[in-house]
């Protein structure tokens, strides 16, 4: 990597060259920045969210070089030469990637703020797992926090896309029985 | 009106940004020359700050201005509003009134300079004696009117004589109850970018309430209203902590002035803790006694919980017990206590969640010692009509939700004694309780546009924090302007538009809702009267009592049609809009109105390691018309699981020496993870409710929290036989 110096030399400059969603990005940026923060504020892909800045949340979630990290962890110096995807680059083109169409169908996404790093971490274990039961869903989110959904939807979700992935049939997205009609009083 | 898109369980209109990454949240949103705000806060809950030295923060690259109450811009007003607005401290003086206190606010050029001058800054303060601790100021308590509902409510209430009818019953409970401070804690901190332009602010904001963000800072920097624009397109939560503007989006705004540049700020997680409210702390005392058939003879509810030294809020836990169950002699008492923290807030069912905790609770141990099935002791007290005063419900369909629970959770084969029956080694309860919450309406607008290209564009600045307004919102409107759903386009969370209430208090599909419908309306009615009178309309003529909206068309009794673009293209290609708004009337005079439901819950407990799991979870709630199955279901299911996450785990621990909240990120204050999930089925029998507002609803974001931590502690006592009346119930107090 090429550092280069600023006027105080504590205060270097990194060159950063390195793959992001499949586009080569070389950039200059200071060195002490997070990934989290240079995909956020220096490439302005604001998809990977930041929920805590310490590893706690999951919010943040991206693959690096196929593994699965949480970027507000990850140094940018870590990252020259290497290859990161983000929720950005789930899809080709306008087509949703089936875990994104799942997420939207099933409603797993509700205030939407752990959806991009639930579909992160979702993708990387559907790319290893391609037949991840339940358990296995649950045990690879589960360091991703969601405040809103009660999680089932989530599961759900990645249940039906994993069957999408494979060719098979996916159920359709689990409705709660509404019996309609006045009750009143009754 | 027709529903032929109102009750369909249409897929969230917004879900596609949000899981490509297109939705911008608050802090995303790009705008040019921005620099980054990073707060200092203080470490001490009390004292006056002596001496702040700023210096080395100033002298690093990229620092702009490190602002603290010596060289704050002053402030030309009070930005405090009326209403359930939070006092904010925006670095205006030396004082320092709770732990993590905004005293100071560095800015710099980078996020990471920013947070590296910000703790560079030394503080010198004079430290006073604190008080964080409930007990200590108990003597002190005092009742206080309660914001509940978007209006004042009195603190204490009875009828009849309680203390005679506690002596009547053949069983009778007196217990302490206890819940603990929590923390909101959504997803996305909170945020703000504030942006001058002359005497112009313009204000992304995480907020719940753009009007009241608005209002708050023109008040605060002495401008007009008109002058402040505050735009929320997406939330990522809120829960309440969102309801007003903090300390926090004032200083971003003064920020932004002092250095003549855009100011991002956000909070980090620890930040969260104290400076944006959470929900108080409660001592609570039940007593409840019954006669032998189950008939309640007495309810006594009363209840502590503090507030901060400037300011009020009031977890107003009681409430629910004046309108609950039948009674003849029925006393709620409210008191509140001040304490040098911060202010706490509304946070999901203030009051309903944390008061059923005790009530629901009392009323499952009142059924075991009248050796009652908990579900009958309900029933037989059920409330046909509001103890209160004696109104009718405008609907009321507990009951049912009971027998559909009861029905779907198989109660019958609840164990009848505690202790008795084990799973794999693991002793298995069943609990239930019941959900009550306000059904609150408030006064809403909106506009409705139809466009030259036949399609309508509908919008109210309120608030989707996930809930589903973007969609439910147009759901309504298509349905009064009979146009398809993927014609009408609904937009919101921005401060130019129709003024719309906070979205709380589970009010927002019924406000909002009902202006969408009314304006809607209006512009239907206006379509309408414009086809009548334009010669060249097929429909010219004729009454409008003749003529429906449908498929993009006026439709007449005869089959004469004219379409909305033909229409328009006649009067002269320009869109047509009407604006339409709703308040509360007389309707809320003459009735009780309150969503309801019932709880059902099996967990299963190690008898080795004390440790909980809800593995299975039944809620029934009869909430009015549900205009979309699919978010409600999601809001409800979100509200369960915070019911375990209230039941086992949230708890923001104070450390009392040092007066301040000890567990101040998401490994130490635990909310429910996928885990503690295990199977939960909300269901909804829906209501028609005419009188309740004109959308007929009665709104879903709390009412799932209610009674649910009851009813897990109740199937724990059925489990263990440990009543555990102290939340969260953590395994050493099962042991
Ligand atoms: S922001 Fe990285 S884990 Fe929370
Ligand atoms: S959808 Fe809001 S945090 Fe998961």
């Amino acid at each position: 990597m090429d550092l280069v110096p600023l006027t105080t030399p504590s205060r270097e400059k990194l060159r950063l060259a390195f793959t992001v969603n499949g586009e080569p990005r070389d950039l200059v940026v200071e060195s002490y920045k997070t990934l989290l923060e240079v995909l956020r504020e220096d490439l302005g892909l604001t998809g990977t969210k930041h929920g805590c800045e310490l590893g706690e949340c999951g919010a943040c979630a991206v693959i690096l070089d196929g593994e699965l990290v949480l970027s507000c962890l990850v140094a940018a110096v870590e990252c020259p030469g290497r290859s990161a995807t983000t929720v950005e680059g789930l899809r080709q083109g306008p087509e949703l990637h089936p875990l994104q169409q799942c997420f939207a169908d099933h409603g797993a996404a509700q205030c939407g703020y752990c959806t991009p790093g639930m579909l992160v971490a979702a993708k990387w274990l559907l790319d290893r797992n391609p037949r991840a039961t339940r358990g296995e869903i649950a045990e690879a989110l589960s360091g991703q926090i969601c405040r809103c959904t009660g999680y089932l939807q989530i599961f759900d979700a990645v249940e039906a896309a994993g069957r999408t992935l494979r060719g098979e049939p996916a159920p359709a997205p689990l409705l709660p029985s509404v019996h309609r009609g006045s009750t009143n009083g009754r | 009106m027709t529903t032929r898109n109102v009750g369909q369980p249409f897929v969230r209109r917004d879900g596609r940004a949000k899981v490509t990454g297109e939705a911008r949240y608050s802090y995303e949103v790009a705008v040019p020359d921005a620099v980054y705000g990073v707060l200092v806060t203080s470490g001490i809950a009390k004292g006056r700050i002596v001496e702040i030295d700023t210096s080395a923060a100033e002298r690093e690259a990229g620092v702009l201005a490190v602002i603290s109450h010596k060289n704050a811009l002053r402030l030309p007003g009070e930005p405090h509003l009326e209403g359930p607005d939070r006092v904010v401290q925006a670095l205006q003086d030396d004082r320092i009134r709770y732990s993590n206190q905004p005293i100071a606010v560095a800015v710099a050029d980078t996020f990471e300079r920013a947070v590296h001058a910000a703790m560079l800054v030394r503080v010198n303060a004079e430290v006073a004696a604190h008080t964080v601790r409930v007990e200590d100021e108990l003597h002190n308590a005092f009742p206080h009117k309660i914001m509940a509902g978007g209006k004042l409510q009195e603190p204490d209430e009875s009828h009849g004589d309680v203390a005679a009818g506690l002596v009547a019953g053949a069983a009778r409970v007196e217990e302490a109850y206890e819940t603990p401070f929590e923390t909101h804690n959504p997803l996305e901190p909170h945020a703000t970018v504030a942006s001058w332009s002359g005497d112009r602010l313009t204000v992304y904001d995480a907020s719940q309430w753009v009007f009241a963000v608005k209002k708050k800072l023109a008040k605060g920097f002495g401008i007009p209203p008109e002058n402040v624009r505050v735009v929320t397109k997406f939330v990522g939560g809120a829960f309440g902590c969102k309801g007003s503007a903090w300390s926090h989006v004032v200083i971003a705004a003064l920020a932004a002035k002092q250095v003549a540049r855009p100011v991002k700020l956000a909070l980090s997680r620890h930040q969260m803790f104290g400076p944006v409210g959470g929900r108080p702390r409660t001592r609570q005392k039940v007593a409840v006694a019954a006669q032998r058939d189950g008939k309640l003879t007495a309810i006594r509810h009363e209840t502590v919980s503090p507030t901060s030294r400037f300011d009020v809020f009031v977890e107003a836990s009681a409430l629910q017990a004046r309108h609950l169950y039948a009674s003849p002699n029925i006393e709620s008492r409210h008191r509140i206590v001040r304490l040098d923290i911060g202010t706490p807030t509304f946070m999901r069912a203030p009051g309903e969640s944390s008061g059923s905790f005790a009530l629901e609770s009392a009323m499952d141990e009142l059924a075991h010692r009248l050796e009652m099935d908990p579900l009958a002791l309900r029933l037989a007290s059920y409330a046909e009509k509001d103890p209160a005063d004696g109104k009718p419900f405008s609907s009321k369909s507990l009951r049912a939700c009971y027998q559909e629970g009861a029905r779907r959770f198989g109660w019958e084969k609840r164990p009848r004694t505690p202790r008795s029956q084990t799973r794999s080694g693991q002793f298995v309860g069943m609990g239930m309780a019941t959900a009550m919450y306000p059904a609150n309406f408030a006064p809403a607008q909106a506009l409705a546009r139809m466009l030259p290209d036949g399609s309508a564009q509908v919008e109210s600045g309120t608030i989707d924090l996930g809930t589903g307004a973007y969609t439910v919102f147009a759901q309504i409107a298509a349905d009064e302007l009979g146009l398809p759903f993927e014609k009408v386009r609904f937009d919101l969370g921005d401060s130019d538009m129709p003024e719309a209430p906070i979205a709380a208090g589970s009010m927002t599909a019924a406000s909002v809702g009902s202006a969408v419908l009314v304006a809607s309306r209006a512009l239907r009615d206006r379509l309408i009267r414009t086809a009548i009178v334009d010669s060249a309309s097929p429909l010219h003529g004729l009454a409008p009592i003749e003529i429906r909206a449908e498929d993009g068309r006026l439709v007449a009794t005869s089959g004469k049609s004219d379409s909305y673009v033909e229409l328009i293209r006649r009067a002269g290609g320009k869109p047509i809009e009407e604006r339409g708004k709703t308040a509360p009337g007389d309707e809320r005079e003459k009735f009780s109105m309150h969503g309801f439901g019932a709880h059902f819950a099996e967990v299963l407990v190690d008898p080795d390691l004390g440790t909980v799991h809800v593995s299975r979870m039944v809620g029934v709630f009869a909430t009015g018309r549900i205009l979309n199955a699919r978010t409600a279901r999601s809001q409800f299911l979100g509200g369960m699981v915070w019911g375990i996450g209230m039941a086992l785990h949230e708890h923001s621990v104070f450390d009392e020496k040092l007066g301040r909240i000890m567990t101040r990120d998401l490994s130490d204050y635990h909310v429910a993870v996928n885990a503690d999930v295990g199977s939960i089925e909300p269901l909804f029998l829906e209501e028609e409710d005419a009188h309740v507002d004109p959308a007929g609803v009665k709104g879903a974001g709390e009412l799932g929290l209610c009674g649910a931590a009851a009813a897990i502690a109740n199937a724990v006592f059925n489990a263990t036989g440990k009543r555990i009346r102290e939340l969260p119930i953590t395994p050493d107090k099962l042991l």
